[in-house]
């Protein structure tokens, strides 16, 4: 009774031991991926940054700190051609299954979009009324359009409700104002139930820079 | 024995056929002679089609007022403006502004949208000016203070704030705010939840079931808990003990089923067809809750 509780106890703490190193051995792979590229394609820093930050002239998206599942569900549907962009198509099919799960659990565990651990509560009891038009869009909507507020689904802060709502905060305007573009336009198409599709398709142009504009100023 | 009365009557001589052919032809002589001026008159008075609607309308409005409520960034910077603020920031934020009184994970905003602004969603704006009013609910005619009161102790199964509270103040200001220039005791268009027609199928949980798992899911939940950010519900759980008890109006089905219709999912209102709502809203009220109050 006492070896068998011993052995238990061996195997318990072995496990233990052992899951957090294989998410760990996972992350380095994806490191190496993102760092040296894959047989078929480009190391993902040539045009994702260092350290995830992306670049905002060519438009290519930070990446540090999403959503592992959303960055995941992204290179699963290039690799399929749900999702179209001329480069990320031709890398995701050079990317295996596991290969896809290293990568974004590596972007996923840089700093970058963790959830701010400011709540409510420390917020001043009388929020000022919002300033600009994308201050108001991205806290309240446009009701009279029937445009819910971005932070409604996208978490406070833009920070993101993972897995099916990416981190918005921070992202470059050249990035957000070419999906939302995308979006209404019907090139892209790969939401849940069609949600991001319903909201861009009511948003004027003015309003979509407003967004974008307000969403890279948050960190 | 009609022919034998018939007979009868022949042979008293008091009938013949022919008085049946007499008077129908008689009959028909008056009511033309009623029905044939009447006609040409209609007929010459020039057909106002432009008016009719008018014309109907005067007997049965079928269009309600409309109504815009101000601008937030109206609200005044005084004390008054303070109490606005602050009913709309319980609005918004009930779970931080007026924690002690709410007994869920729910904000008022999960039903009333857009800071209780927005049309077919229960605005406060077109409540405040129906009240006071007979609620078949309690049997007896309530102050908007306690219509407020009742969302406190059913929707947000808690407890109101008392009449003095800055909480119950804040919120009656703001609903006044909400609702300045609007004309009282009126039915504004957009109040409440638009009203829906009877289900062409009975209301059915196994319907509803793939409803909610093919549009309400990804944000409520596969077991309708809702979602949490920071300790705190980003998407409302929809049955279970941290949302809205059994005596809640949102139990209702035709109730419910009219907020998703209008509403849900977020963005994307009047999406569902009125079965998938009704369905839905039956699937979601299957489930249990904290129970109504009133029977504890």
């Amino acid at each position: 009774m006492r070896a068998t509780a011993r052995t238990f106890l061996v195997a318990a703490l072995a496990l233990g031991l052992a899951l957090p190193s294989i998410g760990y051995a996972n992350t380095k792979a994806g490191e190496a991926l993102v760092k040296q590229g894959t047989i078929g394609g480009a190391p993902c820093m040539q045009c994702h940054g260092a350290n995830g930050e992306g670049q905002a002239a060519a438009g290519y998206p930070r990446l540090a700190g999403q959503s592992k599942a959303y960055l995941m569900k992204q290179l699963q549907d290039f690799k399929s051609g749900q999702r179209h962009d001329p480069l990320m198509n031709v890398f995701a099919q050079a990317l295996k299954e596991q290969q896809i799960s290293d990568v974004a659990e590596y972007y996923a565990s840089l700093p970058g979009w963790q959830p701010s651990k400011q709540a409510w509560s420390t917020l001043p009891t009388s929020p000022a009324p919002p300033t600009s038009l994308g201050l108001a869009l991205v806290q309240q909507g446009n009701w009279d359009k029937g445009i819910p507020a971005c932070f409604a689904c996208h978490g406070e802060k833009g920070a993101g409700i993972f897995p099916f709502f990416p981190a918005l905060a921070g992202q470059h305007k050249t990035y957000l104002l070419k999906q939302l573009t995308a979006w209404q336009s019907g090139a892209r198409a790969n939401d849940p139930q069609g949600l991001m599709k319903a909201v861009a398709q009511k948003m004027s142009p003015a309003e979509m820079t407003a967004v974008s504009t307000y969403l890279e100023s948050l960190q | 024995m009609m022919l034998g009365w018939i007979k009868s009557m022949r042979q008293s001589r008091a009938f013949h056929p022919t008085w049946i052919v007499m008077s129908v032809l008689s009959i028909i002589g008056v009511a033309g002679v009623i029905a044939v001026p009447s006609l040409y008159a209609s007929a010459k008075t020039p057909a106002p089609t432009s008016l009719r609607p008018k014309q109907v309308a005067a007997f049965q409005p079928l269009t309600r007022p409309s109504f815009t409520p101000p601008a937030a960034s109206a609200i005044p910077s005084n004390e008054f403006g303070e109490a606005v603020l602050l009913g709309r920031n319980i609005f918004r934020n009930t779970q931080v502004y007026a924690k002690k009184y709410v007994g869920n994970g729910l904000n008022c905003v999960n039903c009333h949208l857009d800071d209780g602004r927005k049309t077919n969603a229960a605005p406060l704006w077109a409540a405040y000016v129906k009240y006071p009013a007979y609620r078949e609910k309690n049997h007896k005619v309530n102050t908007y203070e306690e219509r407020l009161a009742g969302c406190f102790r059913f929707s947000m199964n808690g407890t109101a704030p008392a009449s003095d509270s800055k909480e119950m103040i804040g919120l009656v200001a703001y609903s006044f705010w909400l609702a300045q220039g609007a004309p009282t005791g009126v039915d504004l268009a957009g109040s409440g939840y638009p009203k829906l027609e009877s289900p062409a199928l009975t209301p059915d949980v196994t319907r509803g079931a793939s409803v909610f798992a093919a549009n309400c899911v990804i944000c409520h939940g596969a077991t309708g808990q809702g979602t949490k950010a920071n300790g705190k519900y980003v998407f409302p759980p929809l049955w279970g003990k941290d949302s809205f008890n059994a005596g809640a109006g949102m139990t209702r089905v035709p109730t419910a089923a009219a907020f998703i219709l209008a509403n849900m999912p977020l963005g994307k209102g009047d999406s569902l067809t009125q079965q998938e709502a009704w369905d839905v809203a039956q699937y979601l009220n299957s489930h249990e809750r904290p129970p109504d109050p009133r029977l504890k």
